[in-house]
C-alpha cells in the first residue's frame, strides 16, 4: 500500500520537558500532534471546538485547549497530564484526586487536572467562584464535579502544607 | 397483576425475541457450562480455576472482571466479590476485562424483561424471571447494560472465589499434610497455626487448579465481609489520574494508521452522487473506502494521521436518497400523536378505568399532555474503534458493552467465522448505553481489510457522534386522573406513545429477528410503580419512526419517570395534598418506598418554611430493583433558576460498596438533570441540527448542585445501581420549578420555558 507523505513542515516542540522532531501541517492541531505523531495519548479529544475542555495542556504554564491551537502557533514549552506526576510520584493535585476518588469514567479527568493544576498555580487558595471560573470549561459527562470541586480544595491545602 | 393465560396471549417483545435465538441451540446446551476461556491464554506458570480466577507461580492474582468499565465502578465491585471469598485484598490481585465469551453471560440483563413490575413477586412473575435468566444463558450475550452486572455476578463471581480458595486449601492440606479444617487463608496465603507453616497460593496453585471443583461451595456470612458493603478504592483510579493509555482511543499499534467516517447524515440512506476526487488528494490521505453495515451507508477515510482524515472527510462532497422517516421534528411529532390516538397495549389496568371516568363529574377530572424530546448519549470519548486483519482473522480494540456481540457482528461483516477474532475489550470514555451498538466497530472491522495488514485506528469527529447515535427516542404521553372527595386520586389512565427500542436494536443487531408484540421500555417507569390506585391503566403504543433509537441511561424510565410524576405532582396540588404525604399514602403497601420517601423528605427537611424565592420539589422512580426517591431544591436568581441542592434516598436491597454507588445516585441523577435543563435532538431534512456541545451541552461545574444521598437496605432482594438515579431528577426539578414559578412543564426540555443561571 502506497503511504504519501504528510506534506508537512519539519518543526520541534519541547513536550513534558523532552524535545520532538516532526513534520506535520501546520494548521494540523496540537492535540493530534501530540496524539499522533509523538504519542502522547494523555490529552484527550471530545470535540474539536474547545468546548469540552478535555485536550487541555499547558503551554508556557498556561492553560490551552489543544484540539483548537495550530501545532504551527505553539512557540512555547508542552506540557501535558503525562508530565505533571507520575504513578510512582503524584502531583499534588492528582495526590487529591486520588484521595477523593474522583474519577469514574476518567476521559475528562486529565483535562480537569490539567485547568485545576493551572488555578492553583494561579490562586492559591481558591474560592467556590473562582473554581467556577477556572472549571466551567471542562465537561464531565459522569457527573464528578462536586468531588472535582472538593479535590481541587484539598490539592491547595497539600500544596500549601508543601507535599 | 397478571395471569398465565395474559402472558400468553400478549407474548412481549424481549421475551420473543430472546426465545427466537434461543430455541436454536436447545435445552441440553443450556445445561452443558462453557469452557473457561482462561484456559486457552495461560502465561508461564499460571493457574486457571474458572472463567474468573488465574494464580500464576510467583503468587500473581488475576482477576476477571468480564463488564463493561465506563466509569461505573464494576470492575471494583466484580473484582472484590472474587477477592472477599478468595481472602486477598484488592491492592494485592490484578483485575482484567478478558476475553469475549459465552462464559460470561449476563443472565441478570432478561431477568426484569418480563411485563411484571419487580415487586410482583407472585408465582407467574417468578417463574418467568427464571425462565428469562434461562434464555439470558440462551442467547450467552456478555452484556453490560439493564444495571444488572452487580445483581448477575453476587452469586457466581463470590462462588468463583470461594471454590478457588477452598481448592488452594485442599491442595495445601495435601502438600503439608495437615488436615484441611486446620488451614486458614489470609491476603493469598494459607497458614498452618499449629506447626505455623506458611504457602502462597502461588505455591500450590497449579496442584490446586488440578483438582475436582469441590461439589458445595461455601460463602461467608456477611458479618464476615472484609470488602463487600465497605467504601473501596477503585481499581483503575491511578491510571485515570496519570493519562494512561487505557482507552480505545489511545490504543497504538506499530505500523498503524488512522481513520475516520463520513456516514450518511441521514439515517439508512445511500450515497446517490458522491464525488471524493477533492478528498482523495487531500495530503496523508491514503485511501477512500465505501462502508455499508446494518447501521447505514457512508465512506471509511483512511489517512496517515487523525487530521488528515478528519479534513479529508469534510471535503467529500455527496448527496443522500430521501430518508424513510419524516423529514422534520414537526412531521415527527405528528407521527406520534397519530399513534397516541389508536388504542395501545395495555401494560397495567387495574380495576376498571372506562367506568370511573364514564361517570365522572367534570371538575374531579384532570388532564395533561407530556413530551419528551430525542436525546444523545454523548459519551466523552467519541466512538472509536482500532483493528487489524491479516492472515485471515480480526484483532479488534474498542470499548464496548457487549464483548460477543462485537465478534459476532464483525464475523458477519468481514465474512470469517468467529474463532478468528479476537475482542480486546478496554475502558471506556462514558457508555450509558451508546456502546452496545457495534456501528464504531463494524466501521473500523471492514476498514481494516483495506490496509494491506496494517493496523487502523477509526476515530469519529464529535459532530459524527452527535449525529450518528442510537438516540433515546422522542414520546408523548397522555395523562387523565379522576380525584375522589378526600383530594386522592381513585383512577388514573396514562397512555404513552414512541418509537420502539427494542425494534430499533433488534434491526442493528439482529435483523433476523422480526419484532413481536408490545415493546415493554415503552410503558417501564410508568406501569410498574408501587402505587395503589383503584383504577389504574397504563398502555403504550410503539411509533413508526425508523431513526435510530436505542438504550440511553435507565431507557424507559427515563422518559416515564417524568410523565409519571409530573402528573403525580399535578393530582397532588389539584387534591391539595401535599406531594410527599400523598406518595406514602398509595405507596401503603410497598413498606420500602415509603421508607425511601419519608428519608428523602426528612433530609430535606420537606415541609420546612424556606425563604422567598426558594423551592422544593420531589419525585421517587422504582427501577432496575432500586427505590428512589430524589428532591431538588431551586432559587430564582437574576441570571435565571439554580437548581442548588438535591437529595436522594435509594433502597438497593444490598449495598455492596456505598462509596461507588453514592457516586453513581449523584452521576445519574446529574445525567437526567442535564437534559431536563437543555438538551435535546431535533431534525430538519431527515438530517439531525445538533452536532458538538456547543448546541448540545451538559451540566457544566457552575451549575451543579450540592448532594446529600442516603443508602437504604430495606428491601430483600438487590438493585440496580448505575441507572437508577436517572428518572426521578427530571420530574423532581420540574415539580419544584412549578413550586417556585407557577408554571407546570410538562415539555422538555425545561430551557425552552425557563432560564437556567
Amino acid at each position: 500500500m502506497a503511504v504519501d507523505d504528510n506534506k508537512g513542515y519539519p518543526m520541534r516542540l519541547t513536550v513534558d520537558g523532552q524535545s520532538f522532531d516532526i513534520d506535520a501541517d501546520p494548521d494540523m492541531p496540537l492535540l493530534w500532534a501530540l496524539r499522533d505523531l509523538i504519542g502522547k495519548t494523555g490529552p484527550k479529544f471530545g470535540c474539536g471546538i474547545a468546548a469540552c475542555g478535555a485536550c487541555t495542556v499547558h503551554v508556557d504554564g498556561q492553560p490551552v485547549r489543544s484540539c483548537s491551537l495550530p501545532v504551527g502557533q505553539v512557540s512555547g514549552a508542552v506540557t501535558t497530564i503525562e508530565g505533571i506526576g507520575t504513578a510512582g510520584g503524584l502531583h499534588p493535585v492528582q495526590q487529591a484526586w486520588l484521595e477523593e476518588q474522583v474519577a469514574q469514567c476518567g476521559y475528562c479527568q486529565a483535562g480537569q487536572i490539567m485547568s485545576a493544576v493551572a488555578l492553583l498555580d494561579e490562586v492559591a487558595d481558591p474560592s467556590d467562584a473562582d473554581i467556577d471560573n477556572a472549571m466551567g470549561g471542562n465537561l464531565c459527562r459522569c457527573g464528578t464535579y462536586p468531588k472535582i470541586r472538593s479535590a481541587i480544595k484539598k490539592a491547595a491545602a497539600l500544596k500549601t502544607a508543601g507535599l | 397483576m397478571a395471569s398465565v393465560g395474559k402472558i400468553a396471549r400478549r407474548t412481549f417483545l424481549i421475551g420473543a425475541a430472546a426465545v427466537a435465538g434461543g430455541v436454536a441451540v436447545g435445552y441440553y446446551y443450556y445445561r452443558k457450562p462453557f469452557p473457561n476461556p482462561l484456559e486457552a491464554e495461560l502465561g508461564k506458570g499460571e493457574a486457571t480455576f474458572n472463567p474468573y480466577v488465574k494464580i500464576g507461580a510467583d503468587n500473581t492474582i488475576t482477576i476477571v472482571a468480564p463488564r463493561a468499565e465506563m466509569g461505573q465502578g464494576i470492575s471494583t465491585t466484580l473484582a472484590a466479590m472474587v477477592a472477599e471469598e478468595l481472602d486477598v485484598g484488592l491492592d494485592r490481585v490484578m483485575v482484567e476485562h478478558g476475553p469475549a465469551s459465552h462464559a460470561y453471560y449476563n443472565a441478570a440483563i432478561l431477568e426484569e424483561g418480563g411485563p411484571f413490575a419487580f415487586f410482583d413477586e407472585s408465582m407467574t412473575a417468578q417463574a418467568v424471571r427464571s425462565g428469562l435468566g434461562v434464555v439470558g444463558k440462551f442467547l450467552a450475550l456478555q452484556g453490560t447494560g439493564g444495571s444488572a452486572s452487580t445483581r448477575d455476578g453476587f452469586d457466581k463471581m463470590r462462588q468463583a472465589g470461594a471454590a478457588a480458595r477452598q481448592m488452594l486449601v485442599a491442595a495445601a492440606a495435601q502438600k503439608l499434610g495437615v488436615a484441611a479444617a486446620d488451614l486458614e487463608t489470609a491476603d493469598g496465603s494459607i497458614l498452618h497455626k499449629a506447626s505455623g507453616k506458611s504457602l502462597t497460593y502461588g505455591a500450590v496453585a497449579a496442584a490446586a487448579a488440578a483438582m475436582a471443583r469441590p461439589a458445595e461451595v461455601r460463602l461467608k456470612d456477611r458479618a464476615d465481609w472484609k470488602l463487600l458493603g465497605k467504601p473501596q478504592k477503585r481499581i483503575d483510579m491511578l491510571a485515570k489520574l496519570t493519562g494512561a493509555p487505557i482507552f480505545g482511543i489511545d490504543v497504538r499499534l506499530p505500523e498503524m494508521v488512522y481513520g475516520t467516517v463520513k456516514m450518511s447524515p441521514r439515517f439508512w440512506s445511500k450515497p446517490v452522487k458522491a464525488d471524493l476526487s477533492k478528498a482523495e488528494k487531500m495530503p496523508g490521505v491514503i485511501k477512500i473506502v465505501p462502508l455499508e453495515t446494518n447501521y447505514g451507508h457512508g465512506f471509511g477515510i483512511i489517512a496517515n494521521n487523525t487530521w488528515a482524515a478528519f479534513k479529508a472527510a469534510e471535503a467529500i462532497d455527496a448527496q443522500w436518497s430521501d430518508p424513510e422517516y419524516p423529514l422534520s421534528s414537526a412531521a415527527i411529532s405528528d407521527v406520534l400523536k397519530q399513534a397516541l390516538a389508536t388504542k395501545g397495549s395495555v401494560m397495567r389496568d387495574n380495576g376498571d378505568v372506562e367506568t370511573a371516568f364514564a361517570d365522572a363529574p367534570r371538575e374531579s377530572i384532570i388532564e395533561a399532555d407530556y413530551a419528551v424530546p430525542y436525546l444523545a448519549h454523548a459519551t466523552m470519548e467519541p466512538m472509536n474503534a482500532t483493528a487489524q486483519f491479516r492472515d485471515g482473522a480480526l484483532d479488534i480494540w474498542c470499548g464496548n458493552q457487549a464483548p460477543t456481540l462485537v465478534r459476532q457482528l464483525c464475523a458477519n461483516a468481514v465474512g470469517i467465522e468467529q474463532d478468528k477474532i479476537n475482542v480486546h475489550t478496554t475502558f471506556m470514555g462514558g457508555g450509558f448505553g451508546r456502546r452496545v451498538e457495534m456501528d464504531y466497530a463494524l466501521c473500523a472491522a471492514l476498514m481494516a481489510k483495506e490496509t494491506g495488514g496494517r493496523p487502523i485506528k477509526v476515530t469519529w469527529t464529535r459532530e459524527e457522534d452527535m449525529r450518528h447515535d442510537a438516540y433515546r427516542p422522542a414520546a408523548i404521553g397522555k395523562f387523565q386522573a379522576r380525584l375522589g372527595d378526600d383530594g386522592m386520586p381513585i383512577a388514573v389512565d396514562m397512555k404513552m406513545a414512541s418509537p420502539s427500542v427494542i425494534a430499533g436494536t433488534l434491526r442493528r443487531l439482529f435483523p433476523s429477528v422480526s419484532p413481536l408484540g408490545p415493546d415493554k421500555t415503552i410503558v417501564d417507569g410508568a406501569y410498574d410503580q408501587p402505587y395503589t390506585i383503584p383504577n389504574y391503566r397504563v398502555r403504550g403504543i410503539a411509533a413508526p419512526v425508523s431513526i435510530p433509537v436505542g438504550s440511553w441511561r435507565s431507557v424507559g424510565s427515563s422518559v416515564n419517570g417524568f410523565f409519571h410524576e409530573g402528573f403525580m405532582d399535578e393530582i397532588a396540588v389539584a387534591g391539595k395534598i401535599d406531594p410527599v404525604e400523598m406518595r406514602k399514602r398509595l405507596m401503603a403497601a410497598y413498606p420500602s418506598a415509603v421508607k425511601v420517601v419519608e428519608k428523602v423528605a426528612a433530609m430535606a427537611k420537606w415541609g420546612e418554611a424556606l425563604p422567598a424565592g426558594k423551592a422544593k420539589g420531589m419525585a421517587f422512580t422504582l427501577s432496575f430493583g432500586s427505590w428512589v426517591g430524589e428532591i431538588v431544591q431551586v432559587a430564582d436568581t437574576p441570571a435565571g433558576i439554580r437548581i442548588e441542592k438535591v437529595w436522594i434516598a435509594a433502597d438497593v436491597g444490598t449495598a455492596l460498596d456505598p462509596g461507588i454507588i453514592e457516586a453513581q445516585l449523584i452521576s445519574a441523577a446529574i445525567y437526567g438533570l442535564s437534559a431536563a435543563m437543555g438538551q435535546e435532538i431535533t431534525f430538519a431534512d431527515g438530517m439531525v441540527e445538533q452536532s458538538n456541545f456547543h448546541d448540545f451541552d451538559a451540566m457544566r461545574i457552575f451549575q451543579c448542585p450540592v448532594f446529600e444521598v442516603a443508602i437504604l437496605e430495606n428491601f430483600h432482594k438487590m438493585g440496580g445501581v448505575g441507572e437508577i438515579g436517572t428518572p426521578p431528577a427530571a420530574p423532581a426539578l420540574a415539580n419544584a420549578i412549578f413550586a417556585l414559578t407557577g408554571k407546570r412543564i410538562r415539555t422538555l426540555p425545561l430551557s425552552k420555558t425557563v432560564a437556567f443561571a
